[in-house]
């Protein structure tokens, strides 16, 4: 049967957009050094010009380098920025590779049916936007302007972000909250009255003892966190790496805790018995800080380190070895909380464990444990209020997850499958930087919602798997190319950076301000974009703090001075958490309201079958989830995913080292495309990794199409956490099909 | 004068950053790399031991690769660097051979390319692109002939090997263990 939208994997009908490649880009590069007349452009032949990275959310701030043609030939860091102190990571070295990337989006693409196919045609700017506001019209008339909504990972999701609530809809979600970090935030707010968010004010530079549940530092290459481990090496702090994979970091660790995988909770619970009935925990901290440490205490007795040993296969004495190591570093000790934190479905109260530890050893508001992060403050310029929507994608979720303090991606993808008992459906997706093909969990699920939409316009730099299911592709240019928004992230000194663009952008992409801009035109909502270039709005901004656009394309990056808290709790100085108590809630009062254990519990989750290994996936230090997998630059340090197998395992199923299998899931998903073995000790017996972001399917990224197997396809068991609905993804068994050969699937 | 380098193992998380700063530094074709990551496990589950290192050139002050030149392009230069001087190379691949470290390959444009210690920045007073770049600063750079120089003060501080030192070669990079 064909579907509505098939899944377009030819290119498109023109070859118009290969005009720029090859040797032609060099001269091409050279006409724009010369053509530059407006102010605001700033000179180009800067020797450098200032940038944030968009390679990941880390958004470290570097300068571009041009060659003498005027082509860009490196990134380094700033020295101001306190995001990466002057050095930046693999892949921001390597975003260079996002501008030459031959692959890129090149043109704007409708998809239009010719002759009983479906295929791409190129379109202008200006169809491909007659397209896209006639059917936003069509469905605010039909269904009310609530029924569109955003999918948003990048820098562009915040002019998207003000066309849609312009328009009259809040529906705009970042997959980084549901299938990430949700639950993080939810477990620090209900538990210290504040999210963690980003960049984590962790004070690992002077932590004494960094505890790592499931967080590969290292492999994940946040950037200062990295930086900050290893000053903290240096200084002779003591790692605590709990992980079923012998991780980067647990190579640097004194003590490696392998844990069964799905068992972290007893685990914590266990230390929490340890560090309790040992007396070890802050009193006076506990006592002036905390509500419910009795109803604790109560709570921990029956989790005893002997008890979890038989759940998490973790000794007895190491638990009470490394619970003391704890509690000696503290107050300078840090709890990690994570980042990806999706695993099964209990993750919030996972993370309210992991909070509860924190408290008890005194480590939040102290020096080595969690400082009072701040956040510069930048007026925004005055725009009409927006429309109030009646409806979001909430009303679809039956009254559930009322603690999310976002908006859940995979919600407003649950919203857009109409049901029976729903009177409001989503109808319309645009998606900027983010291939939700390869985000969500459950792709049938992803798929289906597609199929559903009356308008799906899709917005990249590269012709990822999501822009196969699009109506209109609007191509992007990447931020080497274009200004955008500042930098405005929390530190230990509020910072601003810019991003300006080192060149024009290649082929026919636009920024996604502009695009934004001429959607408001056709949609009759220009008072919302007042500016008519973003970089007159930053202009103003940057007045309105005391600098200037010229100022900051001569820095890049300016610190601003605290104006707030100092960055640790003094002794004894009263503090008020943001809490129902005022207090931070070891017993929380905001979940019990909400009809949910108000204390973390210990739940079994389902294990594998004979024959079956648990996924664990991760993140490699070359690559940011499946955005970078065409990098020309960082394919070449690593260009497919392997699956990590113990020896064990190994002989059990006859595989060796660089051989290729399909891999196939309980629900019978096999994997698209085979995996390369990595047989290593390195991994538990009962578990497989990979690292996620492989396996394209898009023939147009020549260099990862069929490179590795996608974790996502074969995370179709999805455990929504009941407290805030992030898709716990950690719950899938996967088995080996050496049967198979490649011509068979 | 002699330059080294000395790589901290226990902080290196083999991120390969060095090797991405190093191709765009140096113009470093795509699918060539002048320095790499090596990851070193021993044990066996669950009683392991990793050692991550990134590599390069050892410039060594013994080199088998300028004593078996016939042209003379590879030679010693400033601070005891070895360098391939481009068009005097005929592309032979003896120094290949040669290298006990395979440090050196053959530059699409036919000459062999390696290591540089990238002294055109240490000229201009800069770092080696590589130790520049690196998030967790785990490399040292400088002259071993000057007590005060960071290579030297580390060493001095802490324990370290050599990579093959039975070849004799002399090598100057050096990793902290």
């Amino acid at each position: 049967m064909k579907s509505r939208r098939q899944f377009i994997k030819i290119s498109s009908l023109s070859t118009a957009g290969l005009i720029f490649g090859g040797g032609l880009l060099e001269s091409f590069a050279n006409s724009l050094v010369k053509d530059n007349k407006s102010y605001f452009k700033g000179p180009y032949d800067f020797t450098r010009t200032p940038t944030y990275c968009e390679v990941c959310f880390w958004k470290c701030a570097g300068w571009v380098y041009k060659d003498e043609n005027g082509r860009i030939k490196k990134i380094i860091g700033n020295d101001l920025d306190p995001n990466c102190n002057g050095r930046f990571c693999p892949r921001g070295t390597g975003g260079v590779g996002m501008y030459y990337d031959e692959d890129r989006l090149k043109t704007p693409l409708i998809r239009k049916e010719i002759d009983g196919n479906q295929t791409y045609v190129e379109a202008s700017w200006d169809e491909a936007f007659e397209f896209i506001a006639t059917k936003m019209k069509q469905i605010k008339k039909e269904h009310g302007p609530e029924s569109t909504a955003l999918f948003t990972h990048g820098s562009g999701g915040k002019y998207f972000g003000k066309l849609l609530k312009a328009f009259g809809s809040n529906n705009i979600a970042a997959p980084s909250y549901a299938q990430c970090r949700g639950p993080r935030e939810v477990a620090f707010i209900s538990t210290f009255g504040q999210g963690i968010n980003s960049p984590e004010n962790t004070d690992i530079r002077d932590t004494k003892c960094l505890v790592l549940i499931g967080s590969h530092l290292g492999e994940n290459m946040h950037n200062g966190q990295v930086q900050e481990m290893s000053d903290a090496i240096d200084k002779g702090a003591n790692i605590i790496t709990v992980d079923p994979r012998f991780s980067t970091v647990a190579g640097k660790s004194k003590h490696w805790l392998p844990i069964k995988p799905a068992t972290d909770n007893a685990l914590l619970l266990a230390w929490m018995n340890v560090i309790i009935n040992e007396g070890l925990y802050d009193k006076e901290y506990v006592e002036k800080y905390t509500f419910g440490f009795d109803q604790l205490k109560d709570h921990i007795q029956r989790y005893t380190p002997e008890w979890a040993y038989g759940v998490t296969t973790i000794k007895p004495q190491q638990i009470r070895e490394t619970a003391r190591e704890m509690a000696n570093a503290a107050p300078a000790v840090i709890v990690h909380p994570g980042r990806h934190v999706t695993w099964y479905g209990d993750d919030t109260q996972r993370l309210r464990a992991v909070a509860i530890l924190n408290a008890l050893l005194g480590s939040w508001g102290r020096r080595g444990g969690f400082y009072n992060p701040e956040k510069a403050e930048v007026p925004h310029y005055k725009l009409p209020a927006f429309p109030k929507p009646k409806k979001n994608w909430r009303d679809a979720m039956d009254g559930k997850y009322n603690l999310a303090d976002l908006a859940l991606a995979s919600g407003v993808c649950d919203a857009s499958i109409p049901g029976p008992d729903m009177d409001y459906a989503i109808k319309a997706w645009i998606v900027n930087g983010t291939n939700l093909i390869n985000t969500l969990p459950d792709q049938k699920k992803t798929i289906q919602a597609i199929q559903e939409l009356d308008l799906i316009a899709v917005v990249d730099t590269m012709p990822m798997e999501i822009t196969g299911y699009a109506d209109v592709v609007l191509p992007e240019c990447t931020y080497l190319e274009r200004y955008d928004a500042l930098r405005i992230s929390q530190g230990r000194e509020p910072s601003i950076a810019l991003r300006m663009p080192a060149v024009d952008p290649l082929y026919n992409t636009k920024p996604a301000y502009w695009m934004a801009r001429e959607l408001a035109k056709k949609l009759d909502l220009l008072d919302y974009f007042p500016f008519e270039n973003i970089e007159e709005e930053i202009d103003w901004e940057l007045k309105q703090v005391g600098t200037s656009l010229e100022e900051m394309q001569r820095v890049g990056v300016k610190k601003l001075e605290r104006e707030f808290d100092d960055l640790y709790f003094a002794d004894g100085e009263d503090v008020e958490f943001n809490t129902n108590t005022g207090k931070i809630e070891l017993y929380s009062t905001a979940l019990e309201e909400e009809g949910f254990d108000p204390m973390p519990v210990y739940t079994p989750h389902p294990e594998p079958e004979e024959g079956f290994y648990r996924l664990i996936y991760g993140r490699a230090p070359m690559h940011t989830f499946s955005r970078t997998a065409n990098n020309p630059n960082l394919t070449d340090l690593m260009d497919e995913n392997t699956c990590w197998v113990n020896p064990k395992v190994a002989k059990e199923w006859d595989l060796s080292s660089g051989q290729y299998v399909y891999l196939e899931n309980q629900d019978g998903v096999i994997s698209e495309f085979p995996i390369k073995v990595r047989v290593t000790e390195r991994i538990r017996f009962d578990s497989i990794y990979m690292v996620h972001g492989f396996g394209h399917a898009d023939k147009r990224m020549k260099r990862c199409f069929g490179k590795g197997v996608s974790d996502t396809q074969l995370i179709t068991n999805v455990m929504t956490d009941p407290i805030m609905g992030g898709t716990g993804m950690r719950g899938n068994f996967v088995t080996f099909r050496t049967d198979i050969k490649k011509s068979e699937v | 004068m002699r330059y080294a380098m000395a790589i901290d193992t226990k902080k290196c998380v083999g991120c390969s950053d060095c090797v991405v700063a190093c191709q765009t530094e140096n113009d470093v074709p795509i699918g060539y790399c002048r320095d790499w990551v090596v990851e070193v496990m021993d044990g066996t589950y669950p009683q392991l031991e990793m050692e991550l290192r990134s590599e390069r050139c050892n410039h060594c002050e013994n080199s088998p690769c300028v004593r078996c030149c016939p042209t003379g392009a590879s030679h010693y230069s400033e601070g005891g660097t070895v360098l391939v001087t481009k068009n005097e190379c005929i592309g032979c691949s003896a120094c290949i051979t040669s290298c006990p470290y395979d440090a050196r390959f053959v530059h699409p444009e036919g000459y062999v390319d390696k290591c540089t210690f990238c002294l055109h920045r240490v000229k201009k007073g800069m770092q080696p692109a590589c130790v520049a770049v690196c998030p967790t600063k785990c490399m040292y750079f400088g002259d071993l002939d000057d007590p005060r120089s960071e290579v030297s003060q580390i060493l001095k501080k802490r324990k370290y090997k050599t990579l093959i030192p039975e070849a004799g070669t002399k090598p100057h990079l050096y990793f902290l263990i």
